[in-house]
């Protein structure tokens, strides 16, 4: 992350005249929805209380912090790890495999955390596939013969989620090794660095930045995660959340604690910003030549091959595997469920609003920020606090306000004589989008300000020394570089509006279903291998986008 | 001009996608059929049966959204302008908090009032209970012999590691726990709550058919669950591995020591803001109909409410169900007492 000096320079005054006040005003009214919500819980839990806290201090807070702490620091390793690690070999060595394993490490973005969950907990039961077939071959006949590792547990939980979240870490690692400077690397190994002293004294360092970004969006849907730990009897903060709201009927209590949860999720993340406050990197963009790929021997190539291999197999092959064979018995079961398109549809149809739109939304807060049309970062802080949420929090957030806006509508238009026009907002699929914008913004923000580091300011200036007006440098320059950036934001958007599910569940509108509600519907039932066809459809879906990530985030794409 | 004609269809692309989503977007209730909005806590596929025979016999469409969490607070902040007709939940406790956030009216009909027993519904008509189901037994064919046991056995010392349960948060196992402490106060609940815990076999997880599939698999030889889950398993509709989970287990209907076995309701209210009052109204008198009560019984394997309507074989071979003689609104009162016990016991860590 480059200083704001770099990012905000006075040299460039910013998009003067309408066009500017019209940004601003945009800035500010994106920024305002988001906080909508944040106020709402706000006023929420101002209006609690607070009897229940000796005991949520007493009995909730310890075992929840304990294992959410265990769990984003578990999640974050192994995520980071894998992430950073594959993303390494894949960029800067050559081994067996590295083509296919280049987009084959992005797979596991395609299988939601809860759908990965109900899978394992299938897939390793002792009447599951693996067990039985491994009892089959060895020969033994009761199920208590052969050991078998208990994944309902927080340990499982941190297996679970970090061999499916690790992508989030993966690509953006992957991008700034494969745009720094061969001539670094370079300088590096000339001093005598090997391999090793060059990825943690250099490479490692200059892909801070971006490894950071993706450990947030990593860690940021562990903490929010409620299916799986759920399911796997985790106890997290937001599981608490959810009880206190729940069993106690206490939606005070709830905000409250969901408040604390976000201070702690603010508080990380400008801990990690103030650690690198000092980092900048004025010309990670010159790109004079790309570095070339290191030949591993076979040893070497042999280990690489396995690192790449273990985290798709558990990520993508096991679920997606069993997905399949799961499906495929539903099927011959029961048949094609004649909902399934429809909800297929709905759910490409509302993800794709909400990517568009969260994409615009990001798209005018960086260039605002950018060109200096908006003086304050802050704004862009505050853009990104939708992700720190849980899904459930936020849209009972939404509810007061956007209901008392519908409300509101409906009784002026009949006070003019009008008919009552119901919930215009509220009960129909709009809330839902708002919501997945609110929810997803964080995700262009942060990518398209990574993106912008890597546009040199110096470009700018020569544009506008040139004559260009401001309005012209981001047409004409800002865009065409920030491509790659606004794909690789589109695309995860994408898939996490498709995945998303407890904000569509209390959102949307009558008689709508989308995949990932239906798969819940059945779940919660616990009958989730009828909804082992609509999870199959959600990865295939999914895939698509990770397969046109795949070629867009290729170095010479375009 | 290749990117031109790119952006172009992009942009046809989106305006399509718009012209699509409009239709999604456009605000129910305009148009002049007869429905009825029903909001519910239960799973669709549970409900679509009886909601199917009420249309066809009625004519009425019933439009459901299927609001998992945060049912009472949507239809608060929907307010005046609310869509919703009837609200539905399958836990008492949700259902009464339902009525707490004012969020129904009372209901005056008398094919209510004949139809559903005095302890299965509000005093003032603020909620109707239209299905039932027990907190029962999962017991392993091979490894247990026993006909009968109390929900206060469970504690004992014999089990040790030999119990399967869901997360003590989940409103069935709530409810359960709020039934032992109306039955034997606070403390001693506290106890059993504790005795319990220490005979789990595995941490409390998952959902109630996986007890069944546990037991099969040898992880636990008991498991508390819901009465119907075995009808789903046993009767075939939940597939070919299903019924062998339900094949490796008895059923046994525990009671409380001097009471009886612990059930929960499903049941349902009439939204404060209703716009098809009357609609609603003949949703709910169908519900307790002998036919809507078949369909609960035969489709979804509940106990009906209604006296003299049929109980599903396969639900019936568990032998007489004996009802505790707890007021069921009490069960609501000792919710946040439960809650409590759970978080203090560790029940679920």
């Amino acid at each position: 992350m480059s200083s704001p000096a770099t990012y905000r320079p006075s040299s460039v005054s910013g998009i003067s005249g309408a066009a500017g006040r019209l940004m601003r005003l945009g800035a500010l009214a994106i920024v305002g929805l988001v906080l909508l919500p944040l106020a709402a819980l706000l006023a929420t839990a101002a209006h609690g209380t607070g009897d229940l806290w000796p005991h949520i201090l007493r009995n909730v807070l310890p075992v929840a912090i304990t294992d959410t702490a265990m769990l984003v620091l578990g999640v974050g390793i192994i995520a980071g790890t894998i992430g950073t690690g594959t993303a390494w070999l894949v960029a800067v060595c050559r081994f067996p495999g590295r083509g296919l394993f280049e987009w084959a490490l992005l797979l596991p973005l395609a299988i939601p955390t809860y759908i990965q969950a109900f899978v394992y907990v299938d897939a390793v039961h002792p009447l599951g596939p693996i067990p039985t077939a491994i009892r089959a071959a060895l020969g033994m006949k009761s199920p208590r013969d052969l050991w078998l590792p208990e994944v309902r547990n927080i340990w499982g939980c941190i297996l679970l989620l970090g061999f499916v979240l690790y992508p989030y870490v993966y690509l953006p690692a992957r991008a700034a090794f494969l745009v720094q400077t061969a001539s670094a690397l370079d300088a590096a190994r000339t001093l005598g660095h090997g391999a090793t002293a060059t990825f943690f004294r250099i490479a490692l360092p200059l892909a801070r930045p971006a490894i950071a970004v993706g450990v947030t969006l990593a860690l940021m849907e562990t903490v929010n995660d409620i299916g799986a730990s759920e399911f796997l009897g985790v106890q997290t903060l937001t599981l608490s959340i959810y009880s206190t709201w729940l069993n106690r009927s206490s939606l005070p209590g709830a905000a409250q604690i969901a408040l604390f949860m976000l201070v702690i999720m603010v508080g990380l993340v400008m801990l990690e910003r103030w650690g690198r406050r000092h980092i900048s990197h004025a010309n990670v963009g010159n790109r004079a030549r790309p570095p070339m790929r290191r030949e591993l021997s076979a040893w070497a190539g042999a280990t690489a091959f396995l690192a790449c291999l273990v985290p798709v197999t558990l990520g993508f092959l096991v679920p997606a595997g069993h997905l399949v064979n799961a499906a495929y018995g539903r099927f011959m079961f029961r048949g094609l469920p004649e909902t399934l398109l429809p909800e297929a549809l709905n759910t490409a149809l509302f993800a794709a609003i909400g990517t568009v739109l969260a994409l615009g939304c990001g798209l005018l807060l960086a260039i605002a920020a950018r060109t200096g049309t908006v003086r304050s970062l802050l704004l862009l802080r505050f853009a990104a606090l939708g992700y720190a949420v849980p899904g459930t929090v936020l849209a009972v957030g939404l509810l007061v306000p956007l209901a008392g806006f519908d409300n509101l509508v409906s009784a002026t238009v009949q006070s003019l004589g009008g008919p009552a026009l119901g919930l215009i907002v509220s009960g129909s699929g709009a809330a839902l989008i708002i919501a997945y914008v609110i929810r997803f913004l964080a995700i262009p923000v942060g990518a398209l300000e990574t993106g912008y580091e890597k546009v040199g300011m110096s470009l700018d200036m020569a544009a506008r020394g040139l004559g260009e007006a401001p309005g012209g440098v981001v047409r004409r320059i800002h865009l065409p570089l920030l491509r790659p950036a606004l794909g690789t934001a589109a695309l995860l958007v994408f898939v996490d509006c498709m995945k998303e599910l407890p904000a569509t569940l209390m959102l949307r509108p009558l008689n709508f279903e989308t995949l990932a509600s239906q798969v819940y519907g059945e779940a919660a039932r616990g009958s989730y291998e009828d909804g082992a066809l609509a999870a199959l459809v959600i990865v295939l879906v999914g895939l698509i986008p990770v397969i046109l990530l795949a070629r867009l985030s290729r170095p010479h794409a375009g | 001009m290749r990117t031109k004609q790119a952006g172009t269809l992009a942009r046809r692309t989106i305006l399509g996608g718009l012209v699509a989503a409009a239709a999604a977007f456009a605000p129910l209730g305009a148009s002049a059929e007869e429905v009825v909005n029903v909001y519910t806590t239960r799973e669709p596929a549970l409900a679509k049966p009886v909601f199917d025979a009420f249309t066809e016999k009625t004519g009425v469409k019933v439009n459901t959204v299927f609001v998992k969490e945060g049912l009472a607070e949507r239809v608060k902040a929907e307010g005046a302008a609310s869509p919703a007709d009837v609200l539905m939940t399958v836990d008492i406790g949700n259902l009464l908090d339902l009525v707490d956030q004012g969020v129904t009216q009372n209901v005056k009909s008398e094919v209510l009032e004949k139809a559903i027993p005095a302890n299965l519904r509000g005093a003032n008509g603020e909620w109707f209970a239209v299905s039932m189901r027990g907190r029962v037994v999962y017991a392993s064919k091979d490894r247990v012999k026993l006909t009968a046991i109390t929900y206060e056995d469970l504690a004992k010392p014999e089990w040790k590691g030999k119990i399967c349960i869901r997360s003590g948060k989940h409103p069935y196992n709530t409810a359960l726990i709020a039934a032992y402490i109306a039955h034997h106060g606070e403390a001693k609940a506290e106890e059993w709550l504790k005795g319990l815990k220490a005979n789990l076999a595995r941490k409390p997880a998952g959902g109630d058919r996986e007890n069944a599939r546990d037991i099969l698999g040898d992880i636990c030889d008991l498991g508390v669950a819901n009465s119907y889950y075995v009808g789903l398993m046993r009767s075939g509709k939940g597939g070919p591995e299903q019924e062998k989970w339900a094949e490796a287990i008895n059923v046994i209907l525990p009671t409380f020591e001097g009471g009886g076995t612990n059930v929960n309701v499903s049941g349902a209210s009439v939204a404060k803001n209703a716009p098809n009052q009357a609609n609603a109204l003949k949703l709910m008198e169908f519900l307790v109909s002998h036919e809507a009560q078949d369909v609960y019984a035969r489709a979804n394997f509940e106990y009906p409410v209604v006296a003299g309507s049929t109980v599903d074989p396969i639900i019936a071979a568990f032998g007489p169900l004996k009802i505790d003689n707890l007021d069921i609104a009490k069960i609501g009162q000792y919710r946040k007492a439960a809650a409590d016990l759970v978080d203090k016991v560790g029940f679920d860590n």
